[in-house]
């Protein structure tokens, strides 16, 4: 039990850094925290940035390359810093077929960017999506957590100017 | 008090000649020892084996799934199948994979005539592509001062990484990404010049069985001799080593 007072500093005094610990400590910072403990930083912060990479690996004594292995394996985990808002594009057989490359084109005319990039304004996340489970609802889209079925280009740029100014 | 221990001894026809194994090896282990050949790429004596590249898959008589003959253990009665037209079929497909994923071109290679890739297209008679090349455009590294990483030649094997975790404990190279834009990097994909846990050791360009991780001041073609005994080696040493302790 000796290791559990241990831990190293986090990269920053954000207050965040203590759920983070927590989780690790709870695993008895073994290793084998380690899916969790980057599940534990990506829910605090939105993403995983280096310095938060370099910390857990420090703090769990996994190697910084097998870190960042795990970190881009899994789809989930981000390394960039999300827009304010999101939109994930389902990207499955099914709503490809019922014309999910048109929404990606018509994202792409208007945004200038492409699935899985944050705008350079950092107002939107695009992000592509296997298959939301919703194939009846081809081709579907979901904005801000918002499932959008059966849609149309028009539809998903209409809402997505909708939430991206209804900040402003 | 010295504690016998228990050899269990089993038999197994392989190829339809009966050998004579000890419980715990491999499939792969007995077939070498009676001189049988069974094609490999991710194995490499001294390294945990790992079963990724599926050339070694045989028949079992009875299991209507193909195993991998570097991870599975021999058992009593096994009739193994280690060569076959259909089992010929399956390592050509998986070389032409191999080949038409990344930019496998011999004639400018710095590993021609050393390279385990090329020499097991040979032996396997692979003598076109079926599919389309992909020609991915991957990064090279030379921002070391000894070696260049070339993930263009990579097979992802996985070697590189093994001995760099298993062998020499520094772990500076693992697999980023998956699929097809899975790649080597140094820990958090930044510049291998620039690791603090890389050891500068080498070991990584012994094992590399293509022209993937190289020594720099050599020519550009056919100079990549390697000593992959090296780690077998080691690995036999550290054993004796820790049976003293």
């Amino acid at each position: 039990m000796q290791r559990l007072s241990n831990l190293p500093d986090p990269p920053n005094s954000d207050e965040k850094w203590k759920g983070v610990q927590l989780v690790m400590r709870k695993h008895g910072q073994s290793p084998h925290a380690l899916i969790e403990t980057l599940h534990a930083v990506q829910h605090a912060f939105g993403y995983l940035d280096r310095d938060s990479l370099t910390y857990v690996s420090d703090a769990l004594g996994v190697p910084l390359s097998k870190v960042y292995g795990v970190a881009t394996f899994y789809q989930y985990f981000t390394l960039k810093k999300p827009g304010t808002h999101n939109c994930v594009v389902c990207t499955g057989t099914a709503c490809y077929i019922k014309g999910v490359p048109k929404l990606v084109e018509a994202l792409k005319e208007r945004y200038g960017m492409a699935l899985d990039e944050v705008s350079a304004d950092g107002s939107l996340t695009l992000q592509s999506a296997c298959c939301i489970g919703t194939c009846g609802l081809a081709p579907i889209a979901s904005v801000d957590g918002e499932e959008l079925g059966r849609l149309s280009a028009e539809e998903l740029l209409d809402k997505l100017e909708e939430v991206i100014h209804g900040d402003a | 008090m010295t504690e016998i221990q228990s050899v269990q001894i089993i038999t197994l026809t392989i190829d339809g000649k009966p050998v004579g194994a000890s419980g715990g090896e491999t499939i792969l282990d007995v077939a070498k020892q009676n001189q049988v050949f069974i094609p490999t790429l991710c194995h490499l004596e001294g390294l945990i084996p790992y079963g990724a590249c599926r050339l070694c898959l045989v028949e079992i008589k009875g299991n209507n799934k193909l195993v991998p003959a570097c991870i599975t253990k021999v058992a009593e009665g096994m009739e193994v199948i280690t060569n076959n037209e259909r089992l010929q079929r399956f390592r050509r497909w998986i070389l032409e994979l191999l080949f038409t994923e990344r930019n496998h071109v011999c004639s400018v290679c710095v590993a021609n005539g050393f390279c385990e890739l090329q020499s097991l297209a040979e032996v396997l008679g692979m003598d076109h592509v079926r599919l389309p090349y992909l020609h991915p455009k991957f990064v090279v590294d030379a921002t070391h001062d000894r070696f260049v990483s070339d993930n263009n030649r990579c097979i992802l094997c996985g070697r590189c990484v093994r001995v760099c975790s298993d062998i020499e404990g520094a772990h500076t190279l693992d697999i980023m990404g998956r699929g097809i834009k899975a790649r080597i990097v140094s820990d958090l994909d930044d510049d291998w010049g620039n690791s603090p846990t890389c050891t500068r050791c080498s070991k990584c360009v012994q094992v590399c069985p293509t022209g993937a991780i190289k020594e720099k001041g050599r020519r550009s073609v056919g100079e990549k001799f390697k000593h992959r005994d090296v780690i077998a080696h080691l690995a036999e040493m550290r054993e004796a080593a820790r049976e003293e302790d």
